[in-house]
Parts: C-alpha cells; structure tokens; sequence
C-alpha cells in the first residue's frame, strides 16, 4: 500500500474560491436573475418632500391603467400588516410607529407612500406617474445639532422633542483627571453620513402558495433567517410556513442587514394576489431609501500627563439617526461608546450621546457600524496631542499601549479585550514603511517646500458578534454537518455570505477536519428552509461564530465516524486519523478504511456498532463567551499639493491582526475593499442634504465612491495573536480595513499640512476642501 | 409608438424579437433573450455592470435601447468562455481573486476584454485608468489589475507561442 502523505492542510492555504466560475462566467443567480412565471411587477410611489403631511391619495387613474393590477396605499394595508421593526431595546428609548406604507405624514425624501403592481416593470413604472398625492410641506430639520434644540420642529410630535435617546456612560473619574492634567487637547470631529451602495441594489420576490399556504421570499439580504422569523409575524404566517432565500448577493456591507418595508408590502401582495410578485432598487432608491452610515458630530477631549500619559477622555456625541429606526439604527452609536478608548489604558471615561431625529433616511449598520466613529475620535485626538506635545505620533501610542501580558483586559468601558499585541503590530507596520526614513525625507522635503505627510492608526475593533447578551435576536450560529451516504459532505450553515467567500475558507475547515478533498465538500448558507435557524452574515462574525458551530457539529461526526471505522478495523477509536480520504489507525496506515465506505455503512446501517443510531449527521448552536478584538496598525504617507490641495498617496500599509488565518487570498481581499471604503470617506465619499431634506448626492455623479484611479496599491502584512474565545482562534477581518483607513488617511494629510498650522480638515478631504483650509491657514497666518 | 421587429446576434446566436420601441438594451438581453449574467447597477450609465459587447465595442447596455442594437453583433459575458474553456481574463479573476460578491465582474471582465484589445501590454495606470467606468465597492480593484494583468501576460504568451 501506498505511504500515506503527511496532513494536507488547507487551512491558511491562499485557495482560490469555488465561487467564483459561476460568478465570472455571467451563471448566477441574484434575486433579479429568478423568473418565475406569472411574475408580477411591483414598484413604489414615494415621498418627494422631508416632512409633509399627506392631504390625500388619488390612485385612480394608476389602477385604470393597462396592465395594472393593483395599487395601494398605507390606508389599505393598516391592521394588516405590522410595522417595521427596531431591534433595539435601550433604556428611555423612545420608538415611533414605522408603517411600511406611511399613513397621513412623510418624514423623509423617499419614504414609501403606495406601492404599485403591474404585469410588466416598464407599466409599473408609468404607473406611478399617474398617482396624485396632495401634501401639505411641514417645516423641515436636518441638522442634528439644531434638531436637539428647544423650538426645532418635531419630527414626531407626540415625544416633545427630537432626542430618541439619550447614552450616558462613565467610569473612575474623569473630571478629577482633568483638573490634574498637565495638557488637555480637544476638538470637534464630524463623521460624515455615507451611503454603503452595494453594487447589487436590494430586490425582493415574494410566491404565496394557497394550497400549502407558504411563503417563499428571495431577497437580497444578510440575514435570511431574522427576515424570515419578523416576516411571518409581520405579515400574519407562522414561521414554519415561511421560506426565506438569500440568493447570491451582490454586496452589502451592513445595508442588507435589515427588515425593509418592501421586504414586507411585497410579501403581503403576493399574499393578496396569489402569484409572485417581484420588486428590484433603483439606484437612486438606493441612494435614498436604503440605510445611511455614520453620521456623528463628536465633542472630545483627554487629559494628557507630560510623559504623553492619557488619563482621561470626555466626549460629548450628537447621532445623527434619520426620521425613523430601522432593525439596528440606535444601537449603532451605542458601540462608538464602548470603543471610544481604542487601544489605549484610559481609566477615565465620561460620554454623553444623544441620537437625534432628523428628517432624513435611517442611519444603521454601515461597515464597522459605529466602530469607526469611535476609531476615528481616539485616532484623531492622540494624534493632536501628540502634535500639541512635540511627541511622535508612534511614541504617545507605545506609551498608552497594555502590555501583552495584560490580556485579556478589561477597559473602561466595561469590555474584555480578547487577546493582543499591539506593539506588535505598530512595529511592523513602522519596520515596513521604514518610518525613520520617511520622517527623514520629510523633512528633507520640506525644506524644499514640499509637503509630504504621515499618518499613523493604531486602531482595536469589536468583532465576532457575539455573545447574545449582545446582539437582538441572538449572537449565536447554527450548523450541521452531514456525511452522505457516499462520503460527501455537506454542510448547512446560518451564516449568509454574500461575497465573502466561505463557501471556500469554510470547506477549507472541514477539508482538515475529515481529510477529505475540498472538491468532495458544499457549504450551504443563505437558505432558511435547508438550515432553519440561524443568524447571518454581519459585525465580521461568520467564521468565528459560524465557522465554529461547524467545526463543533463536524468534531461530533467525526467521533461517530471514528466509532463505526474502529468496529470495522477492530482498533480503538481514538487511535484514529482522518487523512487523504481514509480513516487509518495512526502509526500503521495499512490498517486503513476508505472515508466513503465508513459514511456507506453508517446509512446502510446493517453492521453497527452497539448503541450507534444510523445515519451521520449533526448540528451545533455556538454560543460564543466573549467577543473578538482585532487590532493593528496602518500607515499611509501622502504628498499634498497646497497649489490645487489634491492627495497623491504615495505609500498605504496596514498590518492586521486578525488572529489564525484561514485563506490569506481571501483575507487580503477583505482588507483591500475594507481600506478602499475607508479612504472613500476620508477622501471622497459623503451624502449632502439640502435645508429641505433632499438627497443632492443621490447618484454616482454626486457621490463618489471610490474608482480604480482613485486608489494605490495597497501593501497588507499581519501578526498573529489567536483570540482565544474560539477553537479556531480567529478574530474576523471584514471591517478592520474600512475602520482604520480613515482616521489614518486624515492623520497623514493633516500631518502634511502642519507646518501651516492645520490641525483638523474634515472629510471628505476633496481637493477644494484641502485648498480652502490651506488658504485659510495662510490668511490666518498673515493676518 | 408600435413594436418593432429586431434581430440580433448574441454569443454567435440569431434572435429575432418584437420590442417596445422604449426598452433598454440590457432589459431585453436579461428578460427577453435571459443572459442573466449582464447586471443592472444604476441604469444611468454611471457603473458599468451591464458592459457589453455590442459589434466589438464595449457598450454600456442601460444606455442603448434594444431596438438601436437591431442588426448587432452581441457579446455578453455567457460568450466569452469557449467550448468550456475559461478566457484568460475570467482565469485572472479567479487566480487573482479579482472578485467578491460578483456583481460587478461580467461588466469589469468585458470592459477589460476591450482594453485588452487595444492595449495588449498594459501598464497598471493604464488598466486603472481603462477601468474608470466600471464601479466595484468590494475588492479596492487591486486584485482586479493583478487579474487584467495576468490576463494580459497568458494572452501574450499565446500569441508568442502562435507566432513561434
Ligand atoms: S447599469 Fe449601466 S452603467 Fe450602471
Ligand atoms: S466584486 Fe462586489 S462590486 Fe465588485
């Protein structure tokens, strides 16, 4: 017999994804690529102005129209249909009623009024044209700050102002720690409000059966099983009978990770009209109707020793969260408050956060969802005071480090930091760039009156969500594991990746687990009626969370698998090793049984071992103890040009740790798109309304997300510190790039800039906007 | 405005349809031809996803009506593959893991496809800049040069090695 070869592990191989020859080959199916037939095509009138009260609807002539089927209204589906739900729950929290058709008043641009159903999409449309509505204008607010004053108009009369919520949070005491500081440094941060703009717009199609009374619902969605379980409370039809389907998605980056009033009218119209009803975004509903990110002006201040100690930190938050609440909108925030000492020991800690009611779109989970507000806050302002101090940028941050030894560690805010490194991470991000140098050939160049820039972000992020005590609805994942008769495998996950890639990484895992080739294994996500109970895909959470129920339900097949191979070899079960296709007895491979036949005689059933029940099959709900915490350091070095204030990027390095590694191919891409949406906001990217409340950045002309021009080649190394809350030792990567780019990007252009005296430019730093500070530095200086 | 008649070829294959005149060109393929693989990201001709080949010019297909592609040569995405055989571009997408979620790769694939005709060997500004109309709010579009690059090296190896 043949030597048997050492372990073939896939894990941390850069494989190369099984999804993709479907996806490049123009063979998968998003939610618009479904046909079924008789489909019927939905669409939906909505609100041009920010705040008006609706005198009245006149559908008449839409429904005369040919081919219309029907039209409705909020009137129409009151009683019948619940509301939009929130799943926040946070003390004094004050919730509006969320009608998925609004009812007498319009709160922002965009918001659903009636929505139109017609045989063909084009008909719809016109359809829509034909429908009169009477508003009378309300005054509009849109400006947080001015929302939260006494005499602004309400956006929801009955609560008496425009604050949701209120988030207070404080630990040892800060203003003790202010009176005995030797420096204080402060300024005023505004996060911009962005639009997440997956490429795939969102879509729905709905197919009731009357006979079995099922619903089936293909949505474009993170979270198939959350939509399935509100949907059929929502819509009045028991869970069980309700299938939810997240096809291939084509991106999402938290905007999918919701409950949407279209999700909702189109499942009640296929319902009403027993046949399929579809509804597919427009872009430019997309831009105004599906959720915002961000949004935040920040107040902060520490208190710094001499030696660069920080000892306190005082914030004051205005959230910006639009005119109604989506599943997640006032938590967002929540977790800037809980992130807002990054990785720095800060005892100190006193935060004030105000959500403010605005008449604009829902502000929700828009990648890294809070954590980057807060990364840019400590981020910005460790690096001013270290400006203030005369200290490096890179020395005040050692000097606020934990030590490794430290962890895990809990901070201020009352979390416990996994595991880490940072010094780590910050020394090899320095030894990459070759830090010395570039501050070298900075200052070479600025005697030469060029003006090259360094930023630096040390940035800690939240990940994993998590444990349920956390996370609405549950932090859980769900798996099971199956071994086919033929010893195939497959796997039913309630994670819903939608460009991720574990259909890969996660066959990767189980590849190793059984020794089997990765060719002989499915993933199966995104399916409520093949895995019925599960989470989703969101907070950089599926292969900590995910991967490892997986990992769990696959070690309990595998030890029944095990049992049935030692009864057939007569050896003892923990003697044996699952490698290329066989289960041997370690050490002597000649004692050896084909993975198949053990998964064959497992189901024919005729040869057990005593007490073994047929079948090989398993499931796991993981409930993980703790978060995770990535963290890293990023580097960027610019050159600015103070004649047009535009940005040439010359140098962006960023070293995660993200803990083990499953497919470094796979991870340097999320690290990648992450820093792209990252220096999008700090260099391009930020949703404008006008006083009335309309969206004038409401298509790609307006609002630049980042072109393959608009980017450098990026460089990507990491360290590697296992967190230690999971078997797996993974942290989760899908954020960490969005969330450290941005602080870093600012920090080099403002570092660039300061021999003029610019202390703070706010995003995004377009080039009028770089030119306009340094012409306002120079007046300043002269005058 | 009455229907009209329109014949096509898509991927080597005749159709002939009768449209509104008002349809779009990436509407007909999708919902009357059925290559599902041609996307729509904007229909404002700001993204790209809907890139198609239309008489060997890279077209973007919500900005044609169907009835002025009467009498086109049409290539879509589900073309490019022969007799089973990726194309070197789609094998530099895989490769180089120049994709996520996918939405915007049949676009960004036949938009290189037309750089790559007309600059065989170009430099990573030039795939960059030939790329600008093509959105992509997953991958930061690095692995995507890696790919056009590696295609571009395969495509001249062939041809060195049909020339030899
Ligand atoms: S759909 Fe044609 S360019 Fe966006
Ligand atoms: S891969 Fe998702 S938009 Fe390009």
């Amino acid at each position: 017999m043949t030597a048997v070869a050492g372990p073939s592990r896939m894990i941390g191989a850069p494989i190369k994804r099984r999804e993709d020859p479907r996806l490049i080959q123009g063979l998968s199916h998003y939610v618009d690529d479904i046909k079924l037939v008789d489909t019927l095509h939905c669409t939906f009138l909505r609100s041009d102005y920010a705040h008006a009260e609706i005198k009245s609807i006149d559908t008449a002539a839409a429904k005369d129209l040919p081919g219309v089927v029907t039209v409705i209204t909020g009137k129409d589906i009151e009683g019948k249909v619940g509301d939009v739900p929130c799943g926040a729950d946070l003390p004094g929290l004050k919730v509006p009623d969320h009608p998925a058709l609004s009812i007498g008043r319009v709160r922002f641009v965009g918001e659903p009024i009636a929505a139109v159903v017609a045989t063909d999409s084009y008909i719809a449309r016109d359809a829509l044209d034909l429908i009169e509505v009477d508003y009378e204008e309300l005054p509009t607010v849109v400006d947080p700050e001015k929302a939260i004053e006494a005499g602004s108009p309400l956006i929801y009369e009955e609560f008496g102002d425009n604050i949701g919520f209120t988030m207070p949070l404080e630990a040892g005491d800060a203003d003790a720690a202010f009176a005995e500081a030797d420096h204080v440094v402060s300024g005023r941060f505004v996060n911009q409000r962005l639009i997440p703009n997956a490429m795939e717009p969102r879509g729905v199609l709905a197919q009731y059966l009357p006979g079995d009374g099922s619903l089936t619902v293909w949505s474009s969605t993170q979270v198939p099983h959350g939509l399935k379980t509100n949907l059929g409370l929502i819509v009045d039809i028991p869970e069980h009978l309700v299938r939810v389907i997240a096809p291939e998605v084509g991106g999402a980056f938290g905007s999918k990770l919701n409950v949407y009033p279209e999700e909702i009218v189109v499942s009640y119209l296929a319902i009403q009209l027993c046949k399929p009803v579809k509804w597919i975004e427009k872009r430019t509903e997309n831009f105004t109707t599906t959720i915002h990110g961000r949004d935040q002006i920040n107040y902060v201040e520490i208190a710094v020793k001499n030696d660069g100690t920080i000892t306190a930190l005082r914030a004051k938050t205005i959230a910006d969260i639009g005119a109604s609440y989506q599943l997640l909108t006032p938590l967002i925030p929540t977790l800037t408050n809980l992130m807002i000492v990054g990785g720095y020991k800060i005892q100190n800690v006193k935060v004030e956060l105000i959500g403010a009611l605005t008449n604009k779109m829902a502000t929700d989970a828009y990648r890294g969802a809070g954590r980057p507000e807060a990364t840019y806050i400590i981020e910005r302002i460790v690096s001013m005071a270290a400006k203030q101090l005369g200290m490096d940028p890179k020395d005040i941050r050692f000097k606020n480090f934990p030590q490794p030894e430290e962890f895990p560690l809990e901070i201020a805010t009352g979390i416990t930091f996994d595991s880490g490194n940072y010094q780590a991470s910050l020394n090899k991000a320095l030894e990459i760039v070759n830090y010395d140098e570039q501050r070298a050939q900075q200052a070479e160049l600025r005697q030469q009156g060029k003006y090259m820039g360094i930023g630096l972000c040390t940035y800690v992020e939240i990940c994993a969500f998590g444990p349920s005590a956390g996370v609405p609805g549950g932090g859980w994942e769900s798996a099971t594991v199956r071994v086919e008769r033929t010893g195939k495998v497959t796997v039913l996950s309630g994670v819903s990746p939608h460009g991720q890639g574990q259909e890969t990484s996660f066959a990767q895992i189980i590849g190793d687990e059984f020794g089997v080739d990765i060719d002989d294994i499915i993933i199966v996500h995104g399916d409520t009626g093949r895995q019925p109970q599960g989470i989703g895909t969101f907070g950089s959470r599926a292969t900590a969370v995910g991967g490892t129920a997986m990992v769990v339900a696959a070690g309990q097949v595998k030890e029944k698998m095990a049992k049935i191979a030692a009864h057939l070899m007569e050896a003892n079960p923990d003697d044996l090793v699952f490698e290329n296709g066989q289960i041997f007895v370690g050490g002597s491979p000649d004692q050896a049984v084909e993975f198949a036949t053990v998964a064959g005689e497992a189901h024919t059933a005729a040869n057990l071992p005593p007490d073994t029940d047929p079948g090989l099959e398993a499931t796991h709900f993981f409930e993980p103890s703790n978060f995770t915490f990535p963290f890293g350091a990023h580097v960027a070095v610019v050159e600015v040009d103070i004649d047009t204030g535009e940005i040439d990027i010359q140098r962006y390095v960023a070293v995660d740790d993200i803990g083990n590694i499953i497919n470094p191919l796979l991870v340097n891409g999320q690290v990648h798109g992450g820093i792209a949406q990252g220096l999008g906001q700090a260099l391009y990217e930020g949703a404008v309304y006008d006083e009335n409340g309309q969206l004038l950045t409401g298509t790609f002309m307006d609002y630049a997300i980042p072109k393959a021009t608009h980017l450098p080649r990026f460089e990507s190394d990491h360290t590697v510190t296992p967190s230690p809350v999971n078997p797996l030792g993974v942290k989760g990567v899908g954020e960490a790039g969005t969330i450290a780019s941005t602080p870093c990007m600012v920090n080099a252009v403002v570092d660039a800039l300061s021999p003029l005296g610019i202390t703070q430019i706010d995003m995004p730093m377009t080039p009028n906007r770089v030119w306009q500070a340094i012409q306002d530095a120079k007046e300043g200086g002269n005058g | 405005m009455a229907n009209q008649v329109i014949h096509t070829a898509i991927n080597g294959q005749e159709h002939t349809h009768e449209v509104e005149p008002r349809m779009l060109l990436v509407h007909y393929i999708r919902d009357v031809v059925g290559l599902t693989g041609t996307h729509v990201g904007c229909e404002t001709s700001l993204c790209g996803a809907c890139t198609i080949m239309v008489d060997g010019q890279a077209v973007k297909s919500c900005t044609m009506l169907a009835v002025q592609a009467d009498g086109a040569e049409i290539m879509t995405i589900e073309g490019l593959a022969q007799n089973g055989e990726l194309h070197p571009i789609q094998e530099g997408f895989w490769e180089c893991h120049g994709l996520q979620c996918g939405f915007c790769t049949p676009g960004m694939i036949i938009a290189a496809h037309q750089l790559l005709q007309r600059n065989p060997n170009p430099s990573e500004d030039e795939i960059r800049h030939g790329l600008d109309g093509n959105l992509c709010r997953c991958t930061g579009y690095q692995h995507i040069v890696d790919a056009v690059q590696y295609a571009a090296e395969k495509m001249q190896g062939s041809r060195e090695r049909k020339e030899v």
